[in-house]
């Protein structure tokens, strides 16, 4: 068991190690640790978060055959020729029969397999619920630590988890296709509300300059509540008055609505620009800006949640967990006395441990 | 952690017309339960190589139409362990004489799967062949 952990250790600090020094390959190893959730990938982000927060995360959505793939590649390209680096998250649905997925995306990105300032993953979505976004931010971390200026982040706007994804990154673009049928399907999907910019591709297409003009007049009566619902702790925090170290939170904005066509990479410097625009308008540079606060909250209640858990069925309090579920089936505890009693217990089992520190602190000082 | 599925990088190089034998052969290890990273046409060896290595894909399978074959998958091999990256499975298949294939096994194919291989098959192969899952 220990000797698995160091052995873990010793190998995601390794790869942590290469990652940082420019070794694709550790780079790529790591990122399937990161996907697999393994002990490997956890020693290599503790090493690396300290690295990361300099890159820009931009998530980008819409239905399937919208053009994501393409408009990354075209992005990519222009990244590329301001001189940043740039790499790109790719995921794709996975068979919830059988587990398989087809990772199509890079057939759009092929022509810059010889560059090393771009980096291309596909991951399948292996419908793990919420942990999705999770994993795909940890991906982001560990490429924003290797040291790319630019991430881009391809998931289809379909489900839940996948618009989690997207709107889990510092700036969102959904993508929207005129030839989808009468009604926006970004509307359908629940996806504009989670849009910073929103973009309507294949604009060679007829249609296009319309569908924009309508998305701008809807926009323009509904703003975005994604800043201000986003963040978990937001609402506690208000109430109690909040710590004077929250960020300042702006208020909502309505995303820019512009016209691309991929293919012919029409419309990708302007694309560029205006996520550029938003990124200056988070105030990522300057401080927290509250979608990263929101992101941070995410990933440590779900890691909190996961130990808790952990320490709840370990064999120091299995017993306890079990009779405790057990007094609920019986109706003679109710849920909440349940809950209390188990966090009671997992508060004096973590002032016996040797590794509870922090909480040996806090008694010592109570 | 062998539990996770296994990782397929399925690649065209060469110059072919079509790939419908290679999008078959995707969608058939999909429902097989792999993750098939799927590339598309004209790919130079370099090309399949960075992928493979981006990817980190446990199985690297060619197909090849055109004739090309002698020449492109030992390159992908050569390169393929000049990136570190030769524990990944190589397997081809396409239009493959059997005369070539001793010389591509000792290029570093481990097998060579002619028109009559079912899907169930290539699974089964890779399945017993592939490296260790960490
Ligand atoms: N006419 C036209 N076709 C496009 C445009 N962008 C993408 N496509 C095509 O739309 C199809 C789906 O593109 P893809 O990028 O794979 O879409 P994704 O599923 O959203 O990633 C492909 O055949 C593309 O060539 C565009 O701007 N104009
Ligand atoms: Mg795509």
């Amino acid at each position: 068991m220990t000797a698995d952990r160091e052995e873990a250790a010793r190998r995601g600090s390794a790869l942590a190690e290469g990652a940082l020094g420019g070794d694709r390959r550790a780079l790529a190893r790591l990122l399937t640790a990161v996907e697999n959730r393994t002990p490997v990938a956890e020693a290599a982000l503790r090493r690396l978060h300290a690295e990361a927060g300099d890159a820009h995360l931009v998530g980008i959505t819409g239905a399937p055959g919208a053009g994501k793939s393409t408009l990354v590649a075209a992005l990519i390209g222009e990244v590329r020729a301001s001189g940043r680096s740039v790499a790109v998250v790719a995921v794709d649905p996975s068979s919830p029969i059988t587990g398989g997925a087809i990772l199509g995306d890079r057939v759009r990105m092929q022509a810059y397999a010889a560059d090393d300032g771009v980096f291309i993953r596909s991951m399948a979505s292996r419908g793990h619920a919420g942990g999705l976004a999770a994993a795909s931010v940890a991906a982001a971390t560990v490429l924003d630590a290797a040291g790319f200026d630019l991430i881009l982040l391809e998931t289809v706007g379909t489900g839940q988890s996948e618009v989690e994804v997207a709107a889990a990154a510092d700036t969102t673009v959904v993508l929207e296709a005129p030839e989808m049928g009468d009604e926006v399907q970004a509307i359908k999907a629940g996806l504009l509300e989670v849009a910073d910019v929103v973009v309507v591709n294949k604009g060679d297409r007829p249609g296009a300059q319309r569908a924009a003009a309508e998305l701008r007049a809807m926009l323009t009566a509904t703003a975005s509540p994604r800043l201000a619902g986003a963040d978990p702790t937001a609402t506690a925090r208000t109430a109690s008055g909040g710590p004077a170290a929250a960020p300042a939170r702006p208020g909502p904005k309505r995303p820019e609505v512009l016209v691309t066509t991929a293919t012919t990479g029409e419309g990708v410097p302007e694309l560029l620009a205006a996520i550029e625009r938003h990124r200056q308008g988070l105030g990522v540079e300057g401080g927290p800006a509250p979608v990263r606060r929101a992101r941070a909250a995410a990933l440590v209640w779900a890691l909190l949640g996961d130990r808790v858990r952990r320490r709840l069925e370990d064999p120091a309090l299995a017993d306890v967990t079990a009779e405790t579920l057990d007094a609920v089936v019986r109706h003679e505890l109710d849920p909440y006395a349940a809950a209390d009693r188990l966090l009671g217990a997992l508060v004096g089992d973590a002032g016996r441990r040797p590794e509870g520190r922090d909480a040996g602190r806090q008694t010592s000082r109570g | 952690m062998g539990d996770r599925p296994i990782k397929v990088l399925i690649a065209k190089p060469g110059l072919d017309g079509h790939d419908r034998g290679a999008k078959v052969l995707a969608r058939g290890l999909r429902d097989e339960g792999f993750e098939v990273v799927y590339t598309g046409l004209r790919q130079t060896p370099e090309m399949v190589v960075t992928a493979a290595l981006q990817e980190d894909v446990d199985v690297v399978g060619l197909s090849i139409l055109s004739g090309a074959h002698m020449t492109l998958v030992p390159r992908v091999c050569a390169l393929l362990r000049e990136k570190g990256l030769g524990d990944v499975l190589v397997a081809a298949g396409g239009i493959i004489p059997d005369d070539d294939v001793p010389a591509l096994r000792e290029a570093g194919v481990a097998a060579v799967f002619g028109p009559g291989t079912t899907i169930g098959d290539v699974a089964a192969f890779i399945r017993a062949n592939v490296r260790a899952l960490d």
